[in-house]
């Protein structure tokens, strides 16, 4: 099958996917380039220079190191959170809504439910139980408490689509229920499935940074919430250490831009509308110079 | 040649009754017009007739045999009676190419043909509804079509289980003026090609009356006249009928009123 969405290649899209490339391709890479990120050394908390491209923490470890690690573990709760946010609220949402009937109403029953734990406290509260938590536990508990919204929205247009008449149409035509729900309904879904995924691995980086910020995060892995916890932890603000704490911050905060660029454009597929309410699209529309020489021509 | 027969059906939602009590047949080379209001239960019938719904009451029968339920004597019945749908926008799937379209019912209904003999048949369909060339239509979108061929891709898609009853919910109301008649001939054509029972939904009654040999006029889910286009149309007796007959524009009328 070919790609079916004409996707339009914005600059929003051109740039997310970019920005977002190059921190994939620097977390995928660079752990294989750099020094072991938890090697001390007895220089102490130095700036940028000489064999330390971004400096050293207070111990005299590499940060370049310590932010490549960090990469890697942050897109590594980020995908782990998006693929299984994707296959709970799948399930929950679209296979509920699409048999209807009791079971939609207990999935639906169970998505509210879900919807309504707080993440925190849940996180909280396991973190004192499993002293030793790894990345792969703290994913777990960020998906399990994060994919009830989408569940939800993906219900909402998949009872709308259920009664498309072209779902009538394969009914009449014979089809069986699931090859209905697969190749009838699903394709139609992929567009608010892709950014429902991208919204999920925002909500997972984001909420895995400020969980270890908070010291709950897992312990003896790199993530650039570490990276921060640990820069406070040192003082780096007020010792002046900008090397230390705004890598991090910057890959965050980039990371999380390009993505909500991608997401952005991904909108713009599913809702045409959106699409001419950007300044230049509206700029587009304007006559020419030469039209609007033309156009005063005709009517004098 | 298939005989399809509603004896008494009715169907209920919660309090609201939708179709009291109706009873019709459908036989093999007659078009049969279900004339009515919005909401009078015209597509209500087609739902239940294409086991979209059951039934509250009553029962439809194939030649005389009451309706199964599942297994292969329902796939059978799936395949005797077939639906064009009414907004030609809303009936395909934007995803899908037209040739996916066709290709589904002709393999569902045709298990044993190969790949190359699946794609003739597809062919052949969209040659039938007179949108050529077919290779190009076939590969095409459906957005990429206008109305009108959009509605000819649904007939095919409804003609390709080679079935014996056609349902046809207001076909044409939601096209152009301009194609409406080549839609409604095309159809007429198939029709006789193909002995298929017709059932046609519509409220037009000029169309009704040109195409259908029966009409039942239904008023607030029941019957309220039946009988031949020409006497129903000519001399209606229920109060209904003659308003639905008084609204449709006659020139001839019109011009004794300018001359008076």
């Amino acid at each position: 099958m070919s790609a079916r969405v004409p996707v339009p290649r914005t600059a929003k899209l051109r740039a997310g996917l970019v920005i977002g490339g190059f921190i994939v391709l620097f977390g995928l890479l660079g752990p294989l380039v750099v020094q072991d990120p938890s090697r001390v050394d007895d220089i102490g908390l130095t700036g940028p220079g000489g064999g330390h491209w971004l400096g050293t923490t207070q111990t005299g470890q590499d940060v370049l190191a310590q932010l490549a690690y960090a990469t890697r573990g942050s897109l590594t709760v980020g995908a782990v959170v998006g693929v299984l946010t994707l296959l709970l609220s799948a399930f929950f949402g679209i296979v509920g809504a699409y048999a209807g009937g009791w079971v939609d109403e207990a999935f639906s029953l169970f998505t509210n439910v879900m919807l309504v734990i707080p993440g925190l406290p849940l996180v909280i509260v396991i973190s004192s139980y499993v002293p030793d938590k790894s990345l792969l536990l703290v994913s777990l508990v960020l998906s399990l408490t994060g994919w009830a919204g989408s569940a939800r929205v993906l219900r909402g247009y998949t009872l709308s689509l259920r009664n498309r008449d072209y779902v009538l149409a394969s009914r009449v035509a014979g089809e069986r229920r699931w090859r209905i729900l697969g190749v009838e309904i699903l394709p139609n879904l992929i567009p608010l499935l892709a950014s429902q995924v991208v919204f999920a691995v925002i909500f997972a980086i984001l909420g895995e940074a400020g969980l270890s910020y908070l010291g709950l995060g897992a312990s003896g892995s790199f993530t650039w919430g570490t990276m921060l916890y640990y820069a406070q932890n040192g003082l780096a603000l007020r010792l002046g250490a900008w090397w230390w704490f705004i890598p991090p911050g910057l890959l965050l905060a980039l990371f999380g831009a390009a993505l909500s660029l991608v997401n952005f454009s991904i909108d713009e597929v599913i809702n045409p509308k959106l699409r001419d309410q950007t300044r230049a699209a509206r700029r587009g529309w304007r006559m020419s110079r030469a039209q609007l020489e033309k156009a005063k021509e005709a009517t004098l | 040649m298939t005989t399809v027969e509603a004896r008494g059906i009715g169907k209920r939602y919660r309090k609201f009754v939708a179709v009291d009590d109706v009873s019709f047949t459908l036989e093999p080379g007659r078009t049969t017009a279900l004339v009515g209001q919005s909401g009078s239960g015209k597509s209500t019938i087609a739902k239940l007739l294409l086991q979209l719904e059951r039934p509250t009451t009553g029962q439809i029968l194939v030649d005389g045999e009451p309706v199964a339920r599942r297994g292969a004597a329902a796939a059978r019945y799936r395949r005797t009676v077939q639906m064009v749908f009414q907004d030609p926008y809303a009936s395909l799937n934007p995803f899908h190419s037209v040739g996916h379209h066709l290709e589904r019912p002709v393999r569902l209904h045709h298990r044993d043909l190969t790949g190359p003999q699946v794609r003739e048949r597809v062919l052949h369909l969209l040659e039938r509804v007179r949108l050529t060339p077919a290779e190009e239509v076939a590969r095409r979108r459906p957005h990429e079509l206008s109305g009108g061929q959009r509605q000819r891709v649904a007939i095919a898609r409804a003609l390709a289980p080679e079935p014996g009853i056609l349902i046809a919910d207001e076909p044409v109301s939601m096209l152009d003026v301009s194609i409406r008649l080549g839609v409604l001939n095309l159809l007429a054509t198939l029709q006789r090609e193909e002995q298929l029972a017709v059932l046609y939904i519509t409220h037009d009654l000029a169309t009704a009356r040109h195409f259908s040999d029966d009409i039942l006029v239904m008023y607030q889910g029941r019957i309220v006249e039946r009988g031949p286009a020409d006497e129903v149309i000519l001399n209606p007796r229920h109060e209904y009928t003659k308003l639905l007959a008084e609204a449709a524009p006659n020139p001839e009328r019109r011009i004794k009123n300018l001359q008076a």
